[in-house]
């Protein structure tokens, strides 16, 4: 992990660069089931041009109607963002032609966006809590998206699929704050964490439901901000980072190589890792913005912005701090935190009554431990937090030892079966009788004599051959503690 | 029987009503007249079946049908008809047959109306002689006094509907004005016609020219039957964002033409100079005419008026520049080019499929709106635009009518006018009103000395239609305007 | 401002209408017309005012988020001058 104490830096032949960089998250409103200014269905992979209207398909004379539950949404999003909600916004045409445009215009906000500054603070390592920045979020804006071109089905035509055409958008413009890729990474990594708490987007970067557009200049430090380029359509977290460190990188080389930087739309390849200029878009844009003569200006009263209010869930910073009041390492709370249904299912387990610090560790090491392997989400997790909560608590009243309670946990995921249950069975409840033990432990030091001698003579080592034994004998169902403390009793 | 396509729409309701003929019998008469007015160029698609569908639908009800039961329209081609070509009088549009029906004719065909056909237009509304249309002018039923025989412009843009009403093709039907297009044909061609409060009609189906100009209204015989029109076309839309969620008044029944307590005021700024000395005779008339309904006649001042055409040619051009991209020969219309690409199927497309005026608007539109000009033009033009309402507001605090001339001059001759500038400035009195959303219409006042119509002017408050159509009928009355285009085609 | 064929050239670009020089040359001297007429706007004062922004001032309407539409795709496609398995198709695009 980068060390947040040590600037992230190109090396160039004329030294070192520091890279400066902005990013315009689309996240689709996917919170809703219809379009931002249609009555078509938004779900996704549906057959082509089958949830597209007379509006999405810009018929002559169709007029769009804006979709409240979008604007509840966005402005749910901005309140989640600390961010300034605009009462009085208005929506903006930007014209430009395109095949998946069947307006000739998205139905947009420049001037009058409604929401405007807010922030964000990210852990850009999250083992380190003096790792955290803040983000600062420029503004988010409400539009339509396009649909979806379609260029390898046939040699000398593009298809064109309208279903997405007209679905909502929110484009969350980040202030230029952020100087490396991890810092990007991180960013976009909370707000995708924190867009899935409020519910507006499901973040799914694989489906397009968010995308990145990455605007990246660098200069050396201290210097002026150089031009910057701006790759579209960045779909995953790990690409926006690759994307900065190539496209940084190749600004460097233009410049130390004597040329300069175009102010450009680029295009990311991930298959060659590299970025090239968008050229169906070469010529210089004109979007000739103005506002939309088919909307009125869009005005919310205090009832509605109070709802949207009250209508926010507990959000990723809340929760990791009343999590570390509970004495949860910031570790794990930050990683029990950074997802929305990852934290529900441990407020589940928290229910249940379990010790947090317990409930924490075991959660952050044997429940994702098992998902890993068995690669499931916590969603479908074959034991749930009632289950997991009974397990603790047989290991909190000393039914269970540690490692009792990992076998007992690998037959719950197989079976699904209750932990008491699986101890009643299988009886692997562990063994607090210390006659019992002591028994066992005189055996054992009966039968090796020898061992004895050398562990009286100092060799220290041997303790844990004796407790390794006096387990065997037992099935390594006795209790750890007081094997152990019998056996210093009578080893002297 | 009277000839059936002489009555105005009242008259055809009452004779259904009580059974003096049947809706079939005037679905007929219409047909046959539109057949025998092809030379008049006012249809760009005949629709007898569907005219005669409704009728038998009507005569069926036994003179119980709904308010338009039995009586055949004409509709602006500007309207989408399901399943019949919706062109708006462009070539762009060459075949498009929508699968919808606009909010306003779908009410008309609710209160039983039927549809004789689609009327010719100037291209996207865009004109005010109706020689821009992809189908060729339209000529006018009028000819000039003394045996001339020079084909003459109906107006525009909606100039197929004003023909087809002076000549007798169809009681009553439908027009769109965005600075005048309802009004100034109904003057050149001796009808009323109205624009309703932006708003009152919805815009759905409708095709888009300037969006916030944009206003669906009816052009007819009589004052009176355009009030039973456009209390059918007028309503709250949902699917219209910009649609007045008001209740119709019942602008028929309370038609009066008693305006006693009502101020009409008379704007100083109208006096302008080139308007012939008929029509600032005609105007003097007027006003003395709403003098004997009982008005008191003010003087106003609309100071910004003489700022509304140049602000209007900032703004509908913007506007159609921006909702005329999506003629792009993807989804719809024609298709030509694209030898080199997408880009290149576009321009050759538009180039293509619009017309010399369509293509002059976009530009400036295009223009106006362009990076470093953007505030200078339209940001400007939408300030001088709060301006003239604001001329209004106040207008209207000492009155509550305002009379003008509808038009500066008569029809003139097709090919007459050939300086796009001269041609705009035939709305010169009609667009104020546009820019400001008000009520307003044109009723027929007299003949020029050359014979031909001339009408009077009337705005109202936002909203007060009502005050509009009575003004409107008080002149009606006393001008006594009875003449008819003699029948030469 | 007036504007020369440059700039018309660059115009007509962005409003995708393919003209040959000589309509542009025809045309240039049009637009200036009508621009030099539209610039008697410069003399009006407009300080303090705000652009108008609604002709008949009526708050936007929300709508309900309820799926209404779609499902059409052959009244959608009905006109479509280039359609191939229920996409719309257009001359190959180059990105
Ligand atoms: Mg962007
Ligand atoms: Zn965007």
């Amino acid at each position: 992990m980068a060390d947040a104490a040590v600037p992230y830096r190109i090396k160039g032949a004329t030294g070192e660069w520091e890279v400066v960089i902005g990013l315009e998250v689309h996240a689709q409103i996917t919170a809703t089931a219809s379009k931002l200014f249609s009555g078509a269905a938004t779900a996704f992979g549906a057959e082509p041009n089958t949830q597209v209207s007379l509006i999405d398909a810009a018929m002559p004379g169709m007029l769009p109607v804006l979709n409240g539950e979008c604007i509840r949404q966005a402005v749910r999003t901005g309140m989640a963002l600390d961010a300034k909600i605009n009462r009085w916004s208005r929506f903006d045409r930007k014209n430009y032609f395109y095949a998946d445009l069947p307006q000739g215009y998205q139905i947009s906000q420049l001037f009058h966006p409604l929401v405007g500054e807010g922030e964000v603070e990210v852990l850009v390592d999250e083992k380190d809590e003096g790792s955290a920045k803040r983000i600062g979020i420029e503004r988010i804006h409400v539009e339509q998206d396009a649909g979806k071109l379609m260029h390898d089905q046939h040699a000398t035509s593009s298809y064109i699929d309208l279903n997405r055409a007209g679905v909502a958008l929110m484009e969350i413009v980040s202030r230029p704050d952020m100087r490396s890729p991890a810092e990007a990474g991180a960013y976009v990594r909370k707000l995708r964490a924190i867009l899935r708490y409020v519910g507006s987007c499901d973040g799914n970067m694989e489906e397009g439901s968010m995308r990145a557009d990455v605007n990246v200049s660098v200069r050396k430090p201290g210097e002026e901000l150089g031009t910057r380029t701006e790759t579209k359509n960045v779909n995953s977290v790990r690409f926006v980072m690759a994307v900065i460190e190539t496209e940084a990188r190749r600004q460097v080389e233009l410049i130390e190589g004597g040329g300069i930087v175009a102010q450009e739309t680029r295009l990311y390849d991930p298959d060659k890792n590299v970025t090239r200029t968008l050229r169906s878009k070469e010529d210089a844009h004109d979007y000739r913005y103005f506002p939309d003569p088919d909307l009125l200006p869009l005005e919310l009263d205090e009832a509605f912005l109070d709802e949207c209010r009250a209508s926010l869930p507990e959000l990723p910073d809340g929760k990791r701090k009343r999590y570390e009041a509970h004495g949860i390492t910031p570790y794990n709370a930050s990683v029990l935190t950074a997802d929305v249904d990852i934290a529900g299912w441990f407020d589940a387990l928290l229910e249940t009554g379990a010790e947090p610090k317990a409930a924490a560790n075991w959660t952050a090491s044997e429940l994702f431990g098992a998902l890993n392997r068995m690669n499931l989400a916590v969603g479908q997790s074959p034991v749930t937090p009632a289950q997991a909560g009974e397990l603790l608590g047989l290991v909190g009243d000393g039914t269970l030892s540690g490692t009792l309670a990992k076998q007992v946990f690998e037959v719950m995921l197989e079976s699904g079966q209750g932990a008491a249950a699986i101890v009643e069975e299988r009886a692997l409840r562990q063994t607090s009788d210390a006659g019992a033990i002591d028994d066992i432990v005189d055996q054992v030091i009966a039968a090796n004599g020898d061992k004895v001698e050398q562990y009286k003579s100092g060799k220290d080592a041997l303790f844990g051959f004796f407790v390794g034994q006096v387990m065997k004998a037992m099935g390594g169902k006795a209790n750890p503690k007081i094997v152990n403390d019998r056996l210093r009793a009578k080893l002297g | 029987m009277s000839d059936l396509t002489a009555l105005t729409i009242a008259q055809l309701r009452d004779g259904l009503r009580s059974r003096q003929f049947s809706a079939r019998e005037v679905a007929e008469a219409y047909n046959q007249a539109v057949v025998a007015a092809r030379a008049l160029n006012a249809f760009t698609v005949e629709t007898p079946e569907d005219a005669l569908a409704a009728a038998d639908a009507a005569d069926a009800t036994n003179g119980n049908g709904g308010a338009l039961a039995g009586i055949p329209l004409g509709i602006k081609d500007l309207f989408a008809t399901s399943g019949v070509d919706t062109t708006a009088g462009s070539r762009i549009l060459a075949g498009f047959k929508p699968a919808y029906e606009s909010t306003v004719t779908a009410n008309l065909r609710k209160a039983g109306a039927g549809m004789l056909g689609k009327l010719n237009m100037d291209e996207f509304a865009m004109g005010s002689s109706n020689e821009t249309s992809a189908y060729g002018p339209v000529i006018s039923p009028w000819r000039r006094s003394g045996g001339s025989n020079a084909a003459l412009t109906p107006g525009g843009s909606s100039g197929g509907s004003a023909a087809a009403v002076a000549a007798g093709l169809a009681p009553g039907v439908t027009g769109t004005d965005t600075g005048g297009s309802i009004r100034q044909p109904a003057a050149f061609t001796g009808i009323c016609g109205i624009k309703p409060t932006y708003g009152r009609c919805s815009r759905w189906g409708i095709v888009s020219f300037a969006s916030s100009l944009d206003q669906a209204g009816p052009l007819a015989q009589t004052v009176r039957d355009c009030a039973i029109l456009l209390e059918v076309m007028a309503g709250f839309d949902p699917k219209d964002s910009t649609s007045l969620d008001a209740p119709v008044p019942r602008w028929e029944a309370d038609l009066s033409c008693d305006l006693k307590g009502k101020r009409v005021g008379i704007p100083r700024e109208y006096r302008i100079d080139g308007v012939p000395a008929d029509i600032n005779g005609l105007w003097d008339r007027g006003i003395e005419w709403l003098r004997d309904a009982g008005a008191e006649v003010v003087e106003i001042s609309l100071p910004h008026t003489r700022y509304a055409l140049p602000t209007y040619y900032i703004i509908a051009p913007a506007e159609a520049s921006s909702n005329l991209a999506r003629y792009d020969g993807v989804r719809y219309g024609i298709r030509e080019g694209g030898e080199s690409g997408l880009d290149d199927m576009y321009a050759a497309t538009r180039a293509a499929g619009f017309g010399d005026e369509v293509k002059r608007r976009i530009m400036i539109g295009t223009y106006v709106l362009s990076a470093g000009f953007y505030d200078a033009y339209f940001t400007k033009a939408q300030k001088v635009r709060s301006l003239i309402k604001r001329d209004f507001a106040q207008a209207f605090e000492s009155c509550d009518l305002i009379l003008t001339p509808t038009a500066p001059s008569a029809a003139f001759g097709i090919g007459e006018t050939t300086d796009p500038l001269a041609m705009y400035l035939n709305d010169v009195f009609a667009v104020p009103a546009s820019l400001a959303g008000l009520p307003a219409m044109s009723v027929p006042g007299g003949l020029d000395e050359q014979g031909l119509p001339l009408g009077l002017h009337i705005i109202g408050r936002e909203m007060d239609e009502q005050s509009v159509l009575d003004a409107g009928l008080a002149i009606e009355e006393r001008a006594g305007f009875t003449h008819r285009a003699e029948k030469w085609w | 401002m007036s504007v020369n064929t440059d700039q018309v050239r660059h115009i007509a670009r962005l409003a995708r209408i393919k003209m040959s020089d000589a309509e542009i040359e025809a045309l240039a001297p049009e637009l200036n017309n009508i621009l030099g007429w539209i610039e008697q706007l410069a003399e009006v004062n407009t300080d303090g005012v705000e652009p108008l922004t609604a002709v008949i001032d009526t708050k936007l309407r929300l709508r309900d988020d309820v799926v209404t539409d779609g499902n059409i795709r052959d009244e959608v496609m009905a006109n479509a001058p280039g359609a191939e398995h229920g996409f719309f198709a257009v001359p190959k695009v180059i990105e």
